[in-house]
């Protein structure tokens, strides 16, 4: 029993070293989905084995024509061994290439981002090939950012190790933003919202009317002078003798108004988030 | 001995079917509490105001609101109509679904004719009890004793249009097949401010937290209260102590009660909050007006004042959460109570939040808010 493992161990030594031991010459430069022949050499009848990361091939060859291999046992890109086995086994490794890019992903980040921020906005872009193999080789791709028709930035990187990216500092003005991506006119576009930054210099006004006091802000707009969007809270606070009186009352039209029902020496204010308005003091008769 | 058993059964049944044949009957009476010289709603005891009162409130217990209405005096009496719809509630308000579970009677004064009672109801409602104070005036009329309920002022609006700007968020959820084009950001929330304060033996996490963001947030804010040896001892949600939705620049204040946790077992928090761009509206606007921390009738520091909906729709039930500030801005206590009536268009609703008797003394500043629920709109 000892004498036949320690003979098929032998064995198989003797054939692994007939294997790898002698040379077979695949073609060095192979591009993902393309066929291509390996030649060989001899005589009689052989078994070609492709192994590679996405598929496995067996097949039977005359030794003395070329094993052809074809383009769809070759669609995933990465190392590949071939092994020749007649009355000896010969191997050897190649690799195949992604294919020139066909498909991009595009990533943008973020979908929303205040107005005049430093380097705010970034993109990664990852080019593909047909097979979905990322594209390794070094690949130019143009980054365009556009608002209204009118560019805000462009440039163009090329890909290291099959990525490109870029960062850029957002505008000043809020509105919709198109970023694209583009290379040898393949394009990705993605939108992303630039919006106002904190109301600056909120400023209130109030009158009495006959339900109490109606309270509005000016046009409310940030810093760069960009409306602050509709919905966003400003909160109304009355002091006076009655007590306090609150209101959370969201921007419409570019504009916060709010009741209120004070009575006597009244001081009132406005806040939106950490923003502070201008103090009005009144005095209110009912 | 087989026989014994079975027998002795049979008697020990017989007498107690007797016994419970012969004691008055309890069905329907409320458990209740009492209280030093407080006269409770499962006492059948007190005097004859104190019993026509459980008597009404019984009725009022059991739904049977003919049977209320006939306890009360003639003298300045409400239409049956408004004095149903005043305890039952109406317009799908927190009222609509309480249930009178029990009462406390505390006689005030009391003579030959007259006598006044300080009656507080605790209601059932799908957010807990209720508690509400009411003083009933009970007169002697022809040799009964009968229960003044004067005619309710009830919100009655009148048919006007409204006009609303409406605003909303709308949220498009459409999911690209496109790696990287699948959907937008969430919002950015940020807590502003924490604070750990040790309450009744146990912890309470508050703070606020504040929308960023230009678009509205559903918000949940948690805590995980940390050991002296780093282990976790306690983690809770904000729940319905917090704004959930949140609109653009909004504020909300949040608490998180421990009670099982004492603070100086506590080495750290980590807070941890979570958002989600969702759907919403702007409207309906409720104002906060005439606040005010003032002494209730029981004798407790509350924080009252009266919720306007501004918007021309019924806002069924509200919830208001106050958050109470020192003089250094700090936040020492958050409270939180619902209001029982819907609100209608335009018409001013009473509310008042608990506010411990140590936060009244220190409270230099305090912001309300109000979390509405509309049935139009679930």
């Amino acid at each position: 029993m000892h004498m036949r493992l320690i003979l098929a161990a032998l064995l198989g030594f003797f054939l692994a070293d007939l294997c790898f031991g002698q040379e077979l010459n695949p073609p060095q430069q192979a591009t993902a989905g393309n066929p291509f022949s390996i030649p060989t050499s001899g005589s009689g009848s052989a078994t070609f084995y492709l192994f590679g990361p996405g598929s496995v091939v067996k097949q039977d060859v005359h030794l003395g024509q070329a094993v052809d291999v074809r383009g769809e046992d070759v669609t995933t890109a990465g190392r590949y061994t071939v092994i020749l086995c007649g009355d000896t086994c010969h191997s050897a490794h190649f690799f195949i290439a992604a294919a020139s890019p066909a498909s991009l992903s595009f990533l943008a980040h973020p979908s929303r981002a205040m107005v005049k921020q430093s380097g705010s906005i970034s993109g990664v872009v990852f080019p593909f090939d047909k097979f979905q193999n990322l594209v390794l080789s070094p690949v130019t791709v143009n980054f365009k950012m556009t608002t209204n028709k009118n560019s805000l930035f462009s440039r163009a990187v090329p890909t290291r190790q099959g990525v490109a990216w870029f960062r850029s500092d957002s505008g000043n003005t809020a509105g919709l933003v198109l970023l694209s991506a583009s290379v040898n006119g393949l394009s990705a576009q993605r939108a992303l919202q630039l919006v106002a930054s904190d109301p600056c210099n909120l400023r209130i006004k109030a009158k009495q009317t006959a339900k109490g006091v109606l309270v509005e802000t000016d046009p409310i707009h940030d810093c760069a002078g960009n409306t602050v969007p509709d919905g966003t809270i400003v909160t109304f606070t009355a002091n006076s003798g009655a007590g306090r009186s609150t209101v959370d009352a969201p921007i419409k039209q570019g504009v916060a108004r709010a009741n209120l029902t004070p009575s006597g020496t009244t001081v009132i204010s406005a806040a939106s988030g950490v923003v502070m308005g201008n103090e009005l003091r009144m005095d209110v008769k009912r | 001995m087989k026989i014994v058993i079975p027998v002795a059964i049979v008697v020990v049944t017989v007498i107690l079917l007797v016994a419970g044949g012969l004691s008055p009957s309890q069905v329907g009476i409320a458990v209740g509490e009492g209280v030093g010289t407080t006269f409770t709603g499962s006492s059948t005891g007190g005097t004859v105001p104190e019993q026509v009162v459980t008597a009404f409130l019984q009725n009022v217990q059991r739904r049977n609101w003919h049977g209320a209405y006939a306890y009360l005096a003639t003298q300045n009496k409400a239409d049956e109509a408004s004095f149903v719809r005043e305890l039952a509630g109406r317009d799908a308000s927190l009222r609509t679904f309480s249930t009178l579970s029990s009462w406390d009677l505390k006689p005030m004064h009391a003579n030959d004719g007259e006598a006044d009672i300080r009656t507080t109801m605790h209601w059932s409602t799908p957010v807990g009890v209720m508690a509400s104070v009411r003083d009933l005036k009970v007169v002697n009329e022809q040799n009964a004793w009968r229960i003044v309920w004067p005619q309710p002022q009830l919100a009655d609006v009148p048919a006007q249009v409204v006009p609303v700007n409406y605003l909303r968020w709308d949220l498009v959820t459409h999911a690209s097949p496109e790696w990287g084009n699948s959907g937008v950001d969430g919002p950015r929330v940020r807590i502003v401010s924490m604070n750990a304060v040790s309450y009744n033996g146990g912890s309470v996490i508050m703070g606020e937290a504040l929308n960023e963001d230009t678009v509205p947030a559903f918000v949940n804010v948690n805590a995980t209260l940390m050991g002296q040896d780093g282990k976790p001892i306690g983690e809770e949600s904000s729940f319905d102590k917090i704004l959930h939705v949140l609109l653009p620049k909004q504020v909300t204040p949040y608490r998180i009660d421990f009670p099982n946790v004492e603070l100086q077992s506590v080495k750290n928090v980590q807070m941890d909050i979570k958002t989600t761009l969702v759907p919403a509206s702007a409207d309906p606007v409720i104002g906060v007006m005439n606040q005010s921390i003032d002494t209730d009738a029981t004798g407790r520091k509350v924080l009252q004042g009266q919720l306007l909906n501004q918007s021309g729709q019924i806002v069924n039930v509200s919830h208001v959460i106050a958050t109470f500030y020192d003089t250094d801005g700090k936040v020492i206590w958050v409270s939180d109570g619902y209001v029982d009536s819907a609100l209608y268009p335009q018409t001013p609703e009473t509310f008042s939040v608990e506010v411990p008797s140590t936060v009244a003394g220190s409270a230099h500043n305090y912001h309300v808010v109000v979390n509405q629920y509309s049935l139009e709109r679930s």
